[in-house]
């Protein structure tokens, strides 16, 4: 399978360990991807904050690149930058005059045609597949997994078309091919606050508090999360919400393929497991877990 | 918190506001029949003046200067749980984007001060570097607010773990993607 990449800007600086993880993750499991050259920022939630056509001119123009790329479509690792994306696919396919606004902008038109995924798509795929088991190089058992789906994942349905937009499952999918246990838990789809954090980091720190007090009291040794932003605000602000709620919470927060990676054999060093803020390695050992390299 | 006081006085609505948010939404803000629904799962209900709910109800008013000066559409998280939810198919979160532009084309005070200035340094680092650099966005939005502090205990770890990009990104053709963002202004004109 191959597929043209969009890391986003996050993927190179905060969330480095999620795109390493991801090339590691990829070429174990047989993923080629090749990424977009010279994407540019999608804009994330600033841009159709600011202006709704700057909002579909930015991801239409990575979507053009793609296009010009023979791949099968384009995956994404970061949940904003996906739903940028498929917004402006939407926004193409179904509204004519924003379709010849975003080509005036262009200087093409673009028809809306490139298909995009989220990362958790194709490895979903690979993961069901009859031998997978037989590639891991360990079993994660014992570990208890609560998956965080947040919300530009799954929301809004009509754009992101992804899983169950108040259960899904896709990320527990992977919880279970790698032998951990995915707790079940009330906040999988619930909003961590997002970019307030920048501008009420107050609200962040109780929305995100609420998240991980859910994931602490459904039993879960870990949060699991498949964006770059949610993964910032739950680990990168973990200390703020302790100090915001007076509690000690102390919960490492991985991406969906630092797990699938540690299940593969792949070297903590390789998977970033050293770069979050709460330390994942103790409580994995705990659990039996063989850690590589840390 | 004033959640519904200002709504008592009887006042007429403003001419055209509802067709306006309507126009410039693409959502039909008329059929919102008050289930509260957007309300109830809105997860920054809490913080805001106006319930999400309450905002549809005034929009459908005419109620122009209560809403565009409310704190409700700068503090929404743009998380979509309204819009998934909302029986009668209406894309609130849409629906709060574009109050957002109308009040700054407009001119009406802001709430919450912070969320323009983080929409403006986002863009002008955008249209500068063609992707994010964050450690400049983050000195500039600091700069420009005031809190020079925040998030600075941050850094070093960051740093030292390498997640922080001390010079921006550098990616080929800019001029050519400036000129595409430029072009962005010129076509909202036509």
């Amino acid at each position: 399978m191959k597929l043209a990449f969009y890391p986003g800007c996050t993927l190179e600086s905060t969330a480095r360990e999620y795109l390493d993880s991801t090339i590691a993750v990829a070429k174990a499991i047989g993923i080629e991807l090749e990424e977009i050259p010279d994407w540019i920022c999608c804009g994330s939630t600033p841009a159709h904050m600011a202006d709704e056509l700057l909002s579909i001119s930015l991801p239409a123009y990575n979507l053009q690149l793609a296009r010009r790329m023979d791949t099968e479509g384009v995956t994404v690792a970061c949940a904003s930058c996906y739903s940028r994306l498929r917004a402006a696919n939407h926004a193409v396919t179904t509204d004519p005059e924003k379709r010849a606004k975003v080509g005036k902008v262009l200087g093409g038109d673009y028809e809306g045609d490139v298909p995009v995924s989220h990362l958790l798509e194709p490895v979903g795929e690979i993961i069901k597949q009859p031998g997978f088991e037989s590639r891991l190089k360990q079993k994660l058992s014992g570990l208890k997994v609560a998956s965080y789906y947040g919300c530009l994942l799954v929301r809004p349905p009509e754009i992101t078309g992804f899983d169950d937009a108040e259960d899904p499952r896709s990320m527990d999918r992977v919880v279970e091919a790698v032998g951990a246990e995915p707790v079940d838990w009330r906040f999988k789809v619930e909003c961590c606050g997002a970019a307030l954090a920048f501008t009420r980091p107050e609200i962040v720190e109780k929305l995100s508090g609420q998240i991980l007090e859910d994931a602490r009291d459904s039993g879960a040794d870990i949060v699991l999360v498949a964006c770059p932003l949610c993964h910032s605000n739950l680990d990168l602000r973990q200390c703020d919400i302790e100090k915001f709620l007076g509690v000690d919470l102390e919960i490492p927060v991985l991406y969906f393929t630092q797990l699938l990676g540690l299940a593969l054999g792949i070297s903590c060093k390789e998977l970033g497991l050293h770069k979050h803020t709460i330390n994942p390695v103790p409580i994995l050992r705990k659990r039996g877990i063989t850690v590589k390299g840390c | 918190m004033r959640r519904s006081s200002r709504v008592t006085d009887h006042k007429m609505g403003s001419a055209g506001f509802l067709e306006q948010v309507e126009a410039d939404s693409g959502e039909k803000v008329r059929i919102c029949y008050q289930c509260g629904k957007c309300s109830a799962g809105c997860p920054v209900a809490y913080s805001m003046d106006l319930l999400p709910n309450q905002l549809m109800r005034l929009v459908q008013l005419g109620l122009k200067d209560e809403v565009l000066s409310c704190s409700t559409i700068w503090l929404c998280a743009s998380c979509e749980t309204c819009a998934t939810r909302c029986p009668r198919e209406i894309g609130i979160a849409r629906v709060m984007d574009a109050l957002r532009h109308m009040a700054r084309r407009e001119h009406y005070p802001v709430q919450v001060r912070e969320v323009p200035l983080f929409v403006s340094t986002f863009i002008s680092n955008l249209k500068r570097f063609g992707r994010l650099w964050e450690a400049g966005f983050v000195g500039v939005f600091n700069l420009r607010t005031g809190h020079l502090t925040k998030d600075m205990g941050k850094a070093p770890g960051m740093l030292r773990k390498g997640k922080l990009a001390l010079l921006p990104p550098r990616i080929k053709g800019m001029d050519k993607i400036r000129k595409m963002i430029k072009r962005v202004e010129e076509v909202n004109r036509q």
